[in-house]
């Protein structure tokens, strides 16, 4: 039963560094716009396909494949905030929501239409390989894939705090979530910020959907609609716009969702998260690491 | 009241409910396929001006209009298959359960700030398909077949009609306009001594209890439900039909039902001339919502009404 448990965990713990990924694009666009980046979830699907092509088309290994996935996903992030969301920045809230929903809707549509809606089996880039020794000391099984899902996630995740913390862009980043008005009479590019922003959150969702063609081995063009709002849901539990909060929401998110369908009924395991949703909204609605901010005129 | 029609309101009803009696009989004389369109205009006209109540009046923005539908369509087909209720009171039944799940999402989502609704109402109906895929009792993922056939031209019409008069009348009541002032300013509504939260939990359970209504319709006309009709593409569509119509303009998105409701029809031929099996529906329609509100954000018909300020 314990080991039972705890290979769970662990199952839990490699789909929630993905939840993470994308919840922290979510976290920072909504940190900075106040924008529910609906489209962010199929980004990832983007990002999933791009590695797919790179090493079905191109032929190349799995770190150019990765990198390829990235530069086109922040390029896609760039020009859907340039195109769609820029010319509304001003416009009320409603205007730019439903702008994300229909730009979400496009990219998927068009999806099934280039890519057909069926499956696809992701290339085999990282045999499998399972580490017998923690299976006989602890009969749970480890294998290469989550490891590297694991330590890929952590290690982005530290190279963003690092740039969110630590860089010039980073720190203009965080001023104009602060006070974007402030930021700009301060001599920020406000542009600039809000671009690199959804280049950034863009590139990990791509690295979230190529992490999942490894694990999962299956890619399609409506993958992103439920991680998407998941991932989003994994946001507001860790508190909207903070960035270790994205972090630790993916992962209860993942281990939450993986405990229901293994010890509960894997029926339910959509419905989990949007559970968990409606219960941190009516106990503690700026999530764990969020500050509760009024708001004024 | 209606402004126009005063105290004229009531007769005017009366006319119309005989002349909606009236057409009903010569119904049968329709081509089938016609039919079937006019009752599907009519259901969405239910649909979409009921979701333009939350969307465009309050200024709120609700994903989960398929899941209030498929809640009243489900109940209202498991009262009429089971225990032989009336039509009309299955419906109402339907409507006022799809009205109590609108308050369960409410009251936590609605008294925040913010877009939280958009993600409470997306998952809410989420978890409702799920559930009734685990329902054995109606069909759970087989469907729910055997469904009465009740619905015809004078049901859908008459609470067509019903819709319309009640979303006119709470525009002009002292609660629309509350509700309206929501939408143009929070914290100056707030200020103003609005109770926000009410208010917005009012104008959210208005549309839904009328989506739960027109669920109910839809599964005496169809006589068959399953769980995947009421995914999140469902909610879509009846959100391209406000944004088409425009956000806040009752008569607009009901137009916009009935135009949205004819344009598979039309695209059929479409397919059939490039001897295509692509649907190409659902691009139609997200191109529609961007370009929609980047370049005419008061709707392609609402134009006339006033812009929403910007903020």
């Amino acid at each position: 039963m314990i080991s039972e448990i705890l290979q769970q965990l662990i199952n839990g713990i490699a789909l929630g560094s993905i939840y993470a990924l994308i919840a922290l694009g979510y976290t920072m666009v909504y940190g900075i716009l106040k924008l529910i980046n609906f489209a962010h979830g199929d980004v990832y699907m983007v990002g999933a396909f791009a590695g797919y092509f790179a090493v079905t088309s191109f032929h190349w290994g799995i770190m150019p494949a990765f990198l390829f996935a990235m530069v086109v996903c922040a390029i896609l992030g760039v020009s859907i905030e340039r195109f769609a969301y820029r010319p509304l920045r001003m416009a009320p809230r409603i205007a730019a929501l439903t702008t994300a929903i229909g730009v979400s809707f496009l990219l998927e549509n068009l999806g099934v239409i280039i890519w057909s809606p069926t499956p696809r089996a992701f290339p085999q880039v990282l045999p499998l390989k399972i580490y017998e020794g923690i299976y006989q000391r602890f009969g749970v099984i480890v294998n290469n894939r989550q490891l590297v899902i694991l330590s890929v996630s952590i290690g982005l995740m530290i190279l963003l705090q690092f740039i969110v913390n630590r860089t010039k862009i980073g720190m203009a980043m965080r001023a104009v979530s602060f006070d974007r008005e402030t930021a700009w009479m301060m001599g920020v590019n406000i542009d600039y910020v809000i671009s690199f922003t959804f280049a950034i959150g863009s590139m990990l969702a791509a690295a979230g959907g190529v992490l999942v063609g490894i694990y999962f081995n299956r890619i399609d063009p409506l993958m992103g609609v439920m991680p998407g709002v998941k991932a989003f849901v994994a946001a507001v539990l860790g508190g909207i716009g903070s960035i270790p909060g994205a972090m630790a929401g993916g992962f209860i998110l993942g281990i939450a969702e993986i405990l229901v369908s293994a010890f509960i009924a894997s029926t339910y395991r959509d419905a989990i998260a949007f559970a968990i949703l409606i219960i941190i909204l009516l106990v503690k609605p700026s999530g764990i690491f969020g500050t509760l901010t009024r708001e004024k005129v | 009241m209606l402004d126009r029609l005063g105290k004229f309101q009531y007769p005017f009803l009366i006319i119309c409910i005989v002349f909606i009696y009236g057409i009903n009989l010569l119904s049968s004389y329709i081509n089938p396929y016609y039919l079937q369109i006019i009752i599907f205009s009519g259901i969405n006209i239910i649909l979409a001006v009921s979701l333009n109540v939350i969307n465009g009046l309050c200024g709120q923005f609700s994903l989960g209009h398929a899941g209030f539908m498929a809640v009243g369509a489900y109940l209202s087909a498991f009262l009429t298959y089971y225990y032989k209720v009336p039509f009309p009171i299955a419906l109402i039944a339907g409507g006022l359960a799809s009205g109590i799940i609108g308050i369960g999402v409410g009251i936590p989502t609605l008294r925040l700030r913010g877009d939280y609704l958009a993600i409470a109402t997306l998952g809410m109906g989420e978890i409702i398909r799920v559930v009734l895929f685990n329902l054995d009792i109606v069909g759970g993922a087989r469907g729910f077949p055997g469904i009465p056939k009740y619905t015809d031209f004078f049901w859908v019409y008459l609470i067509v009609m019903l819709v319309l008069l009640s979303s006119y009348n709470l525009l002009k009541s002292p609660q629309g306009r509350a509700i309206l002032s929501i939408r143009e300013d929070e914290i100056a509504a707030e200020a103003m001594g609005v109770d926000t939260t009410r208010f917005k939990i009012f104008a959210f359970v208005f549309g839904s209890f009328w989506a739960g209504v027109a669920g109910g319709l839809w599964a005496h006309y169809l006589q068959f439900l399953h769980p995947s009709s009421f995914t999140f593409m469902k909610s879509v569509e009846i959100l391209v039909m406000i944004v088409l119509g425009g956000l806040g303009s009752i008569g607009g998105s009901a137009v916009s039902a009935v135009f949205l409701t004819f344009l598979p029809e039309a695209l059929r031929y479409i397919k059939v001339i490039f001897n295509t099996t692509v649907d190409p529906r659902m691009v139609i329609y997200s191109l529609l919502l961007i370009l929609t509100m980047l370049l005419r954000p008061q709707g392609l018909i609402g134009g006339y009404r006033r812009k929403v300020r910007d903020q």
